[in-house]
């Protein structure tokens, strides 16, 4: 079976330091890695193929530094993958950013079973993988934690992890699943893998590729603008102990939870 | 859909209906809804899709809604979010609104992105404030932005209609106030339940894990605690004052516990009479998840962490000394 991973390189976000002054993320000198529920999404894409063979695709939307991304995830045992990448593509959000990976998998074609991870740790949209399969006009189903699929059947049941328990669903194939963590274990990369992803190629894919023009892209194709950056308010009075102040602190806090009827 | 093609007017609310009940987290956005509406000249409708209802749709009316839009179908039964999706972008070709807000629950944060994909607009992920532009009359939509201890603010300038998601507990519920309004039943064609998604089963657990939404009082541990033997302290204390123990994401990303008692921007948001932190820094994530809380404590080694910022009281110290201490002075309380 054809099988795609759609992967987003993130900052490290351990890593992230903030500038005090303007209050932006300090970019510079900070890692950067797959997206941690990319790699549930991964691993369980190698999983199918374990189980029913076939190929994993993997796909990235980025700047050209991606390409670390997806090397990546070919030493963890993907057969190929692509960097869509282009100078038009910036800015997108997720409206945009799904416009170009529906078009790339529609281009390539004949994908059984799309995986993206649930959400990326620096957006948080969880967006990007419904809005692909809309625009794909396929099935999907998001927050995935268990997923067996029935080729001869024609079909895929998952685990919906939801507020009041779990929804089991059957979805037709192909279809589009983002995962959680508790989906499985990503493995760790081996040597031979690491060896071999070095010098693997990276499939490159730009705008004029998928014949989208620069105004249906990036920050000109996006519906979202960021029209303001602030800092949130704070309209709190701490009272601050340490020390040998931490008593009355622990005093403070009881008082507070009589005052709160807890107590 | 572009603006300029389209005469759109209205807030639609996507109401959420769970086990056949309406969900409190519809109440808060009606009445948000009825803030945004007032200020454009706007009315309110409410969507509500469900096979059965045991509340009146009627109840919406005193929460701001002038018209609810009720639409019942045993394909409803359970969530569906292929159907879910179809129908959201069928009502918005029909009806036009100019914003529609959902409830940013795993049922929104589902079908609504695929709806904003298939009208072709723009949608705002777990808002944390929407108010109208005065100048442009546009919505406004606040949420912590990517990756630093600030909020954007979001505008969807050039589509219709404007869409966001809110997660449940971030606006109160309104007072009740005396309004008319009147339930419609919009023409939806057969075929939107024609489905390549189908459920098969539904299992509830109402476990340990019970909703830490509802508790008056919350305990959260981060990464702060070293080591996940630790959350025992915090269940303790959790436990003394009848609360629920929560977590920040990088105790969630480590598996010290599970996911739903996520607090943040990818969890839960809380809004306790008490909130009380141990052993996490404050990342702006965390802090959209439980800064309306009544009172926060917070407790962290380091004196600059963020967390001790929107605290009302701060105690800077090791942990593992002043857990203890707090859990036996309050046991002391209790007895």
């Amino acid at each position: 079976m054809k099988i795609a991973v759609l992967v987003k390189q993130v900052p490290d976000s351990d890593e992230v330091k903030m500038d005090p002054e303007k209050g932006t993320m300090i970019r510079e000198g900070t890692g950067s890695i797959v997206n941690p529920l990319d790699l549930n999404a991964l691993e369980a894409a190698l999983a199918l193929r374990k189980e029913h063979g076939g190929t994993v695709s993997v796909f990235s939307m980025g700047p050209p530094q991606t390409e670390i991304a997806l090397r990546e995830t070919l030493a963890l045992g993907a057969d190929d993958a692509y960097l869509i990448s282009d100078k038009y593509f910036a800015g997108a959000d997720s409206w945009a950013t799904s416009l170009v990976l529906s078009r790339t998998l529609e281009k390539l074609g004949g994908f059984d079973i799309i995986f993206a991870g649930e959400k990326a740790t620096d957006g948080e949209t969880g967006q990007v993988g419904p809005e692909v399969a809309a625009m794909l006009k396929i099935p999907f189903a998001t927050y995935v934690s268990v997923a067996r699929v029935d080729i001869a059947g024609g079909y895929a049941d998952v685990k919906r992890t939801v507020e009041d328990g779990y929804e089991i669903q059957r979805l037709a194939l192909p279809c589009l699943l983002t995962v959680l963590n508790d989906m499985n274990e990503p493995g760790m990369p081996t040597l031979s893998g690491k060896k071999a992803a070095r010098r693997a190629e990276i499939k490159k894919i730009n705008a004029s590729d998928l014949e989208l023009s620069p105004e249906d892209v990036g920050l000109a194709g996006s519906p979202t603008r960021v029209v303001k950056i602030d800092r949130p308010k704070v309209s709190r009075q701490t009272e601050f102990y340490k020390g040998r102040d931490l008593d009355r602190g622990i005093e403070r806090v009881v008082e507070i939870l009589r005052e709160l009827a807890v107590l | 859909m572009y603006r300029h093609m389209f005469k759109t007017s209205g807030v639609l609310v996507c109401g959420e209906v769970r086990a056949q009940s309406i969900h409190s987290v519809t109440m808060e956005l009606v009445g948000k809804a009825r803030e945004l509406a007032d200020k454009k000249g706007f009315d309110v409708s409410c969507l509500l899709f469900c096979s059965e209802l045991k509340d009146r749709p009627e109840s919406l009316f005193g929460y701001g809604a002038d018209r609810v839009l009720l639409v019942k179908h045993d394909k409803l039964r359970y969530f569906n979010q292929d159907i879910a999706a179809k129908l959201l972008s069928h009502i918005i070709g029909q009806y036009l609104p100019e914003i529609v807000i959902a409830p940013a629950t795993t049922s929104g944060r589902t079908y609504l992105p695929a709806a904003a994909a298939m009208v072709h607009t723009g949608l705002t992920a777990d808002c944390t404030g929407l108010d109208i532009d005065p100048a442009s009359g546009l919505l406004l939509q606040t949420r912590p932005a990517i990756g630093g201890n600030v909020m954007a603010t979001i505008k969807t300038p050039d589509y219709v209609p404007q869409m966001a998601t809110v997660r449940p507990k971030t606006f109160r519920i309104p007072q009740i106030s005396h309004r008319n309004g009147y339930v419609e039943v919009p023409d939806i064609p057969e075929e939107i339940f024609n489905s390549r998604v189908e459920v098969l089963e539904m299992e509830y657990s109402y476990g340990e894990d019970a909703n830490i939404q509802d508790k008056e009082v919350v305990i959260s541990g981060g990464k702060g605690l070293k080591k996940p033997e630790n959350f025992a302290m915090i269940k303790e204390l959790a436990d003394l004052l009848g609360g629920g123990v929560g977590a920040s994401r990088p105790t969630v990303e480590a598996k010290w516990i599970s996911y739903p008692h996520q607090v943040g921007l990818s969890g839960k948001v809380v809004s306790p009479k008490l909130y009380l932190a141990a052993g996490i820094s404050g990342a702006v994530q965390h802090l959209a998840g439980m800064q309306t809380a009544h009172k926060i404590v917070a407790v962290n080694k380091d004196p600059d962490a963020p967390i001790f910022k929107v605290a009302d009281v701060a105690l800077c110290g090791d942990l593992t000394d002043i857990l203890p201490r707090l859990i036996s002075r309050i046991r002391k309380e209790v007895n």
